[in-house]
């Protein structure tokens, strides 16, 4: 229960201060927002009737008051009004969300197919050639700028093959090319961090004693490998994540999708920092929440980390301590730590650090290697 | 660590031949790894030579036009010409200043403030420790292109702010690393023992702990790098980087896109100047590790 309850409490803090420097950067530092729009001598307006306006949206009141009063705001969803249109910050985001989750859900569910075919293939796929030309992938999908996948899609298949209409589209159409721009840089580091724990895994005594039992190669695969995987590939969902809200700018300004994306994108251009701030805020809300669901679901999946069975010694000496300072550290941090783990390689990685990453669950971490 | 993996995959599927065979497979192997390691190095060497002396690969102006609008490539103009009849690779190699010095500010205010918090964190710990965390799990928890937009959007638009606005996001990466470094490296017998002979706390921290602890920084400065030139080129692309006309690679996509029916050679050939020298970036950095590139 403790364990829960100080979860929460990491998650509660960092979201305060996430706000808190969202606000400082976006609400209070950029200068006047009020005369950069409403100052210029084009719409002819009058000192007084900028002061009226400036009372109006509350920025008369000192910093903290404002402060403490968007925070009273965001609790109760009210986001404040956009600079630039002057429509309510909720309702922007209310019209803007469901299109954009649409995309967000279709994306990361092309991009899991992805990088579970292009991990499996690359591990277990017949013959040297092809495993080598999986393992290749990744590194070139983490190469391709977002923009340019979104653009040469277009051009190949709207453009030269003709098969997704430009002008016209049906929704479903609207969403196909959109779907895989976005996919592409989640599936790359998804597939690298699934391609090193099956790489860990399948070097673990256990495998060779499964196989050695009669277990066909896909059995192993989705019965022990799979498992075993899916542990260090929660922790990046958070990740992922974050990567999902910034493909979704960039996808909904290329294919000119209305989204929160663009909404962001237009926010940016515009200056309309409550748009951004609200985006900001609800954005790293959701961050936060998705990794406290992973840290408060790693005991469960992981049996290790259950209450009673955390007997130190039982499977393997070092393993329970691992799993147990794995918990000890966010799935935030995790994520990065595994991330760089997975690019810059174990000899640099923070594996020497006791934010070190789970070890495959059935047995303890092999030393064979 | 992939070395590893993949020799090992090849000994268990094909059986260890000895003779012959292997040795040629290995002499293949070796050159095909130096192959792997010159040609990305030419690649990040030429885009430097474009950055630094851009006026030494193409006598043609980037801003002036040159010819008429929309002309594919050929031989006078490699990557065709533009909407107003300037040309693509001037502009291309022009750009390069843009993109690569951009991703090197970048870098470097990831790997100075990152290191420098890492650093602070891992030796001096307790309280210490606790806040500077908290500030990198803030770093973490915004997602990296809505940080980066968050500080162009206080800095205003241009190069350097898009520069310093992909280097703050990267602060966390950095930070946790080092720190995680320091921590190992702080309870190391040579740092006990040069405490133990007189060090004192800094003296100690600048000769022993930072230099033992630099060399994963470096090489994930290396990576960053790759994924600077990305994400300065995304600000660039979203209008939020240089002004028009400036031949940012970025923007020169942009600009690009109305065209994508008519000119394909406008937002292809940039692209894919992007996409190579982001692979051999990545490629490099993953060489000079010492591992063998996957």
């Amino acid at each position: 229960m403790s364990y829960v309850l100080r979860r929460v409490g990491q998650a509660v803090l960092v979201l305060a201060l996430a706000y808190t420097a969202a606000y400082l950067l976006l609400a209070a530092l950029p200068g006047d927002a009020v005369i950069a729009r409403y100052g210029s001598p084009e719409l002819g307006l009058t000192p007084e009737q900028i002061e009226a306006i400036r009372e109006s949206l509350g920025a008369d009141q000192p910093l903290l008051v404002q402060y403490v009063r968007s925070i009273a705001g965001f609790l109760t969803g009210d986001f404040g009004y956009s600079v630039a249109s002057g429509a309510a910050v909720s309702d922007l985001i209310a019209t803007a969300l469901p299109p954009t989750l649409t995309l967000a859900a279709l994306g990361l569910a092309l991009a899991v197919f992805l990088a579970v075919t292009i991990a499996f293939t690359a591990t277990y796929g017949a013959g040297g050639v092809l495993r080598r030309v999986f393992r290749g992938i990744p590194p070139l999908f983490v190469s391709l700028p977002v923009f340019w996948i979104g653009i040469i899609l277009i051009q190949i298949f709207s453009f030269r093959l003709g098969l997704v209409p430009v002008i016209g589209a049906d929704p479903v159409q609207a969403l196909i090319l959109p779907v895989i721009t976005l996919a592409i840089p989640i599936a790359a580091p998804l597939s690298q961090v699934l391609m090193r724990s099956i790489d860990e895994v399948r070097e673990q005594p256990f495998v060779a004693v499964v196989r050695a039992r009669g277990a066909s190669t896909s059995w192993l695969l989705w019965r022990n490998v799979a498992r075993n995987a899916l542990l260090p590939t929660l922790t990046m969902a958070g990740l992922l994540f974050g990567e999902l809200v910034g493909g979704a700018v960039v996808t909904e300004t290329v294919f000119a999708r209305a989204g929160i994306g663009q909404l962001t994108a237009q926010a940016v251009a515009n200056r309309d920092t409550p748009v951004l701030l609200a985006v900001v805020v609800i954005s790293t809300v959701a961050f936060v929440g998705i990794n406290l669901i992973v840290d408060l679901l790693f005991p469960v999946l992981d049996a290790r980390l259950r209450a009673g069975s955390r007997r130190r010694g039982a499977g393997g000496a070092g393993d329970a301590g691992d799993a147990a300072s794995a918990t000890d550290t966010p799935a935030a941090d995790r994520a990065v730590d595994e991330l760089v783990d997975a690019t810059v390689g174990p000899s640099a990685g923070a594996t020497p650090a006791p934010a070190a990453t789970p070890a495959p669950a059935v047995v303890a971490r092999g030393g064979n290697r | 660590m992939t070395a590893l993996a993949t020799t090992a995959g090849l000994a268990g599927d094909t059986g260890t031949e000895p003779g012959p065979a292997s040795d040629r497979r290995i002499r293949w192997r070796s050159l095909l790894s130096r192959v792997g390691f010159v040609l990305p190095a030419i690649v990040i060497l030429v885009a430097l030579l474009w950055a630094l002396f851009p006026g030494l690969f193409t006598g043609q102006d980037p801003t002036e036009t040159v010819a008429p609008a929309l002309q594919a490539p050929s031989a006078e103009h490699w990557f065709g010409t533009d909407a107003t009849g300037r040309d693509l690779y001037a502009r291309v190699v022009y750009g390069a200043s843009q993109s690569i010095i951009g991703a090197l500010v970048a870098v470097l205010v990831g790997l100075v403030v990152g290191t420098a918090i890492g650093l602070a964190a891992g030796a001096v710990g307790g309280a210490v420790d606790e806040v500077l965390m908290r500030v990198v799990d803030v770093l973490l928890a915004i997602p990296a292109l809505l940080l980066s937009l968050s500080v162009v959007i206080l800095l205003g638009f241009g190069t350097t702010s898009a520069a310093v606005a992909v280097g703050v996001t990267s602060i966390a990466v950095f930070a946790r690393l080092a720190r995680s470094r320091v921590v190992s490296v702080r309870v190391t017998d040579f740092v006990e023992a040069a405490y133990g002979s007189g060090g004192t706390f800094f003296g100690v921290l600048w000769r022993h702990i930072l230099p033992n602890s630099l060399t994963p920084v470096i090489a994930l400065a290396a990576l960053q790098f790759g994924s600077a030139i990305l994400q300065i080129s995304t600000l660039g692309f979203l209008g939020y980087g240089a002004p028009p006309p400036t031949p940012e690679w970025g923007l020169l996509i942009a600009e690009g896109r109305n065209y994508v029916a008519t000119a394909w050679w406008l937002t292809v050939l940039p692209g894919i100047v992007v996409v190579l020298v982001v692979l051999a970036t990545n490629r490099l950095s993953q060489a000079l590790r010492g591992g063998d590139a996957a």
